[in-house]
């Protein structure tokens, strides 16, 4: 271990000083070392899995989108060349504004009905619990198998909404094929999987406003939708903020009802019509073998949802209202 | 922890029977449309092959096959069954590992102090914001690397760790009085034990909630399985995902398939609905 003159290291621990020290580290008595071992075991295997599973991989991320590299091949350094095509690609923006485009339908959507059913589930009707059943049930069913019941309903001619639809002479209608609709069937699916998610959110959130500001209301003669508007929405408001961010996030990885729906055509849409950033990062890297700009693109993805999260977290004070924060009233 | 049955709004709210019943409409009209799917999907999964292309449409098969297409699915398919079962042990796999590696992790987290112990348990929250999509071809690359691409592991292992699973926990065990714990201590065990005799059976709801949504998310997880195992351990989402791409194979069949890899958590669901309901509300955190 120790040669020519070097001390040997662990030698050190023999001096009283340092030992101490490195005790002290971990808790100033006996019993409190001992459970600072005994923390630190506990928690070792999660985050050691989490760390060589999670951590990990962000780093190769980093590494990986420097290179140009088809896996086959030993990887070229590139520099930063995968990010500048990156902005030169016409299938990246477009994916990118195929994800605008289904974030702006969906989640206003999303919000209004959501947050429309919890306020009527919050009343005092009967059968809610079947009522709040029926709107989870999607929520627990696999993503694949929805998209594939909704393909087949979807299906011009033979398919449900055809049927439905026929009256307006839109039987024929090739929602998955037509370039300018193939998002509409995409945008529905996910609203109706995730609508019961958020839904319980909201009901979350209304059964935590406080009955006596409703009463404090109504004598103050609020109506009906005075109640909505002044006690109802702003003290639901840090729901609505969590609700939001959550659905930004999950707009931003919609990747299997592309992938299933988009299947007995083109992947991803004809012309790309149906792309957005996770189907087209898998594709650059498991069709195309581009793992070094594909993982330019999930670093790129992943820097647009951070970005958008801290948009939200920075403007929240704007529009959130937190009980702890309100102002004193002065009498 | 949320106990309590969800109430209704006060009473001096009370509807009239007319609103009442307007409400009860709208709701049902949309209950609905939320569940029409589903039937469609019971329908098409028993009409015959000649049912599936008829207008107008017919919602009640004239004539049930539901066996007949099963007969044609495993036709179709015959590894359907080893796909479920694949499915099953994933999700049997990840719900042990992550009850294994988290609630220990919880319960380190909730009574002990150790250094550096905000720093961490920050670290893996941060952990939550990365998105999957961002670092599925890293962990591919790393499943390479360590030759477990097309085998169970791939599967199973990296889904054994969660931040969400232990901080979902963790909320749940510092809200036991920490006294019972201490008797127990005093009786002379280690955290181990008062963590399997004392802590666990005292956060009955948690541990439900936890496991449900584990299952829940592992049964219906489709691109890790299609990243890392597309050929070996072929998952159900990945057989039905076959299916789809195959422009030939008719509806009623891949309407079967869909409604056996449903069924599971459908059934699974109404059962349990409390813990999945308050799973979510109980933090909200699920990305």
């Amino acid at each position: 271990m120790a040669s020519g003159g070097t001390p040997v290291p662990l030698l050190y621990l023999t001096n009283p000083y340092v030992m101490s020290t490195l005790l002290n580290f971990f808790g100033h008595t006996p019993l409190s070392r001992r459970k600072a071992f005994w923390g630190l075991a506990l928690v070792a295997p999660n985050l050691l899995g989490l760390f060589f599973f999670f951590g990990v991989p962000v780093i190769i991320a980093f590494a990986t989108s420097l290179n140009e590299w088809n896996v086959l091949a030993p990887p070229v350094f590139t520099g930063l060349d995968n990010f500048g095509r990156m902005l030169g690609d016409n299938l990246f923006w477009r994916a990118l504004g195929n994800t605008v485009k289904l974030a702006l339908g969906v989640i206003p959507a999303e919000v209004i009905l959501a947050l429309g059913v919890a306020l009527i589930l919050n009343q005092q009707l009967p059968a809610r619990g079947i009522f709040r059943t029926a709107y989870f049930l999607p929520v627990v069913t696999s993503s694949v198998a929805a998209s594939v019941v909704w393909t087949w309903i979807f299906q011009p001619r033979y398919g449900l909404l055809g049927s439905l639809l026929q009256p307006f002479g839109l039987r024929d209608t090739a929602w998955l094929t037509r370039p300018e609709l193939v998002l509409i069937p995409v945008g529905v699916v996910t609203v109706w999987q995730r609508l019961g998610f958020d839904m319980v959110l909201f009901l979350a959130g209304l059964q935590a406003i406080p009955r006596e500001l409703y009463e404090a209301a109504t004598i103050d003669g609020a109506g009906r939708w005075q109640r909505l508007r002044y006690v109802t929405l702003p003290l639901l408001s840090p729901t609505t903020f969590l609700v939001l961010t959550l659905l930004v996030i999950s707009v931003f990885q919609i990747f299997d009802q592309v992938y299933i729906m988009t299947a007995r055509t083109v992947r991803g849409g004809v012309d790309g019509s149906a792309l957005t950033l996770p189907v087209f990062l898998y594709e650059e890297a498991f069709t195309r073998n581009r793992f070094g700009y594909a993982s330019a693109v999930a670093l790129g993805l992943f820097l647009i949802i951070l970005f958008l999260t801290a948009l939200q977290l920075w403007g929240q004070r704007l529009w959130v209202y937190y009980e702890s924060e309100a102002p004193e009233v002065k009498a | 922890m949320i106990r309590r049955e969800a109430q209704a709004e006060p009473s001096y709210k009370a509807l009239s029977w007319f609103q009442v019943g307007g409400l009860i409409v709208v709701l049902g009209a949309g209950a609905l449309i939320m569940v029409l799917p589903f039937l469609w999907m019971f329908s098409s999964a028993c009409k015959p092959p000649a049912e599936i292309n008829k207008l107008p449409v017919t919602w009640l098969p004239q004539e049930v096959a539901c066996q007949t297409n099963l007969d044609d699915l495993y036709d179709q398919s015959p590894r359907f069954s080893e796909y479920m079962v694949n499915t099953a042990i994933m999700t049997v796999g990840r719900l042990v590992g992550q009850f294994i590696t988290c609630s220990l992790a919880a319960y380190g987290f909730a009574r002990f102090k150790f250094p550096g112990r905000n720093l961490l348990f920050a670290a893996s929250l941060g952990l939550l914001m990365v998105p999957f999509q961002a670092i599925m071809i890293p962990e591919y690359l790393l499943m390479r690397a360590i030759s477990w691409t097309n085998t169970f592991f791939a599967l199973i292992v990296p889904g054994s760790f969660s931040a969400f699973a232990m901080f979902l926990l963790r909320q749940s065990f510092m809200q036991i009085p920490r006294e019972i714990e201490e008797a127990a201590e005093i009786d002379g065990a280690n955290p181990l034990k008062i963590l399997w005799y004392v802590v666990l059976p005292l956060s009955g709801p948690a541990l439900a909630a936890f496991a449900v949504i584990t299952v829940q998310a592992a049964w219906n997880d489709f691109l890790w399985p299609l990243v890392t195992a597309s050929q070996n351990p072929r998952v159900v989402t990945i057989g039905i995902a076959l299916l789809q791409g195959e422009r030939k194979t008719p509806w009623n069949i891949i309407m079967m398939g869909s409604l056996l890899a449903t069924l599971p958590m459908i059934i699974l669901f109404i059962l349990l609905q409390r813990y999945f309901i308050e799973g979510i509300s109980m933090s909200g955190l699920k990305g």
